[in-house]
């Protein structure tokens, strides 16, 4: 039973980077995989301000504004220098790994001493359950902020931008500037996945946003087969399922390695995984 | 209302594949005058109107509207002033956004769109409201995505979001284009009774010969990027179908 609460946890972390990829891909209609190195620099951020003595409720802000500055670099790239949005993406998180590696000083950083937002406020006397509350507690958060923003006059232009881009120009929208905001809050909730992530295994390793861009894809693609299949067009049930589909993913890759898979496959049992979801609506189609 | 002075424009300059879609054109159309465009393909209609919008900026020349030169402003930034209905129904609105969500968007063309949750059930009211007036039963449907609705539909909806917001002029591009003869029916005769009713200035590009005689008070025919014809009110009124025709010839 440990190692599904291990993987709801996980999938509750990476729940930042379903949003992120979510707003980036499905509102923004932008393949944007800078991901890896922002997730990577809230990562971090996060375990060097922690080695560094720094008030806790520091980091946080921190880890936001400095994942939002990639996604700008990302979207100003892409935007300005009129460069393909997935080569923007490669270049900046590319550049990421440089900076991530210089913020540690090194490859690893534990943070076992030091007391992290899971650990900080004991409501359960279990500490798993303690960490799964504060999971869902800033999971919730996350989906109100953006579900709110989704539902203002500017989400309501943010969500045209990615879909009508002639449109919304004609109602005086300046979609550059669009979508440099949109790529700052995908890359900023990613790197907010960085930082709770950090906390919840207690270190920080320069490889551990190696591939993360497809969680955030899978959550989404998973979240998506959902959506067509149950017709939901509300905003917070979207936002809800897509956060499903990032926690159903980890339950899934959890159950594999319980089956005796050898760790080794796992990234080919993710692509698989993913591909089985792509797969699916396709193949329906064609039988129906 | 427009005043276009000595405006070209080439495309691909210098280049194997180079244009000119626009030879020094000169255009003055009035506060509340409905101007229509006729030409063939090619003869670089749609390259003035998108020069009047500014998603196209002229190789050479100037664009003012209310007497305020605009050649270096964006489209976006010339948005307080024009509405736009494109030649292609899918262009003017968002399909995957509801119909209560893209008139949200129109109603706010000339305002900055805020953190705040606009729609209430007054602005639900308004857009039924609105609605109602298109005669397609379309007021019950305001939660549906805009692209579950046909292309007629979604044309004359452009139309109507248009007016959400305080508008000055209206610029149509072939916009029954793709449209069976009912609906280019409700579409003119939508475009028509809002430039009256608000004393729009409306520029329209048609191909339909009937709908360029029957609308407008002046009517002006291009060719390879320059006016050949201009005729005012009186000579418009005077004008026969048959004479358009015969431009064409
Ligand atoms: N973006 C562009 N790049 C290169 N050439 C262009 C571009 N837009 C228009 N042109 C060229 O400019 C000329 C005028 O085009 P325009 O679209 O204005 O014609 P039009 O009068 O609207 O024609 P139609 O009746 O077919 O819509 C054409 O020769 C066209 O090929
Ligand atoms: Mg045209």
């Amino acid at each position: 039973m440990d190692f599904l609460l291990t993987a709801i946890l996980q999938g509750l972390c990476f729940a930042g980077i379903a949003l992120g990829i979510y707003i980036s891909m499905k509102i923004f209609n932008i393949p944007d995989i800078t991901t890896d190195g922002s997730y990577m620099l809230g990562a971090a951020i996060t375990a060097t301000l922690f080695t560094h003595g720094m008030k806790f409720y520091f980091i946080l802000p921190l880890v936001i504004c400095a994942g939002a500055l990639a996604g700008v670099l990302t979207g100003w790239i892409h935007t300005k220098l009129k460069v393909n949005a997935l080569l923007a993406g490669i270049l900046v998180m590319n550049g990421l790994y440089s900076i991530n590696l210089t913020t540690m000083g090194r490859s690893n950083l534990p943070l076992r001493d030091y007391t992290t937002i899971f650990t900080r406020l004991k409501i359960l006397p279990d500490v798993n359950q303690n960490t799964l509350v504060f999971a869902i507690l800033a999971v919730a958060i996350m989906i109100t902020l953006i579900g709110y923003l989704l539902k203002t006059d500017f989400g309501i232009a943010m969500r045209a931008t990615g879909n009508s881009e002639t449109m919304i120009r004609s109602l005086g929208v300046n979609t550059d500037r669009m979508k440099i905001i949109g790529l700052a809050i995908a890359n900023a909730l990613t790197a907010t996945s960085g930082y709770l992530m950090t906390q919840l295994q207690s270190f920080a390793d320069i490889n551990m946003g190696i591939g993360v861009v497809i969680l955030g894809l899978g959550a989404v693609i998973i979240g998506e087969t959902m959506i067509n299949w149950f017709n939901i067009t509300s905003v917070w049930k979207t936002l809800l399922i897509v956060i499903f589909g990032a926690i159903l993913f980890q339950l899934v890759l959890a159950l594999t390695l319980s089956l005796g898979i050898n760790p080794n496959m796992l990234k080919i049992v993710t692509s698989c995984f993913v591909l089985l979801f792509v797969g699916i609506p396709r193949l329906t189609i064609k039988t129906a | 209302m427009i005043e276009l002075a000595g405006i070209s424009k080439t495309f691909n300059h210098g280049k194997p594949t180079e244009v000119n879609a626009l030879n020094g054109i000169d255009l003055y159309v009035e506060i509340g005058e409905f101007l229509v465009v006729v030409g063939s393909n090619g003869s670089g209609k749609s390259t003035l109107l998108n020069i009047i919008a500014g998603s196209i900026s002229p190789t050479q020349g100037t664009v003012a509207l209310d007497g305020r030169d605009v050649t270096d402003l964006a489209d976006y930034q010339r948005s307080r002033y024009i509405s736009r209905v494109f030649q292609n129904p899918l262009s003017g609105t968002a399909p995957d956004l509801s119909i209560l969500d893209n008139f949200r968007l129109a109603a706010l063309r000339t305002h900055p769109k805020s953190l705040k949750i606009g729609i209430d059930e007054g602005f639900k009211y308004k857009v039924m409201e609105k609605l109602s007036l298109l005669g397609m039963g379309l007021e019950t449907k305001i939660n549906q995505p805009m692209g579950t609705l046909s292309g007629g539909q979604r044309q004359a909806l452009t139309l109507l979001m248009s007016v959400m917001a305080n508008c000055k002029i209206l610029l149509l591009d072939e916009p029954t284009a793709a449209l069976d003869p009912r609906s280019a029916d409700i579409v003119m005769r939508t475009a028509d009774k809002l430039t009256h009713d608000f004393n729009l200035t409306t520029v329209l590009i048609t191909h339909n010969l009937k709908d360029a005689f029957t609308y407008g008070q002046r009517i002006i025919q291009m060719t390879e990027g320059r006016i050949i014809h201009d005729l005012k009110e009186d000579e418009k009124a005077k004008l026969e179908q048959a004479d358009i025709f015969k431009w064409f010839s």
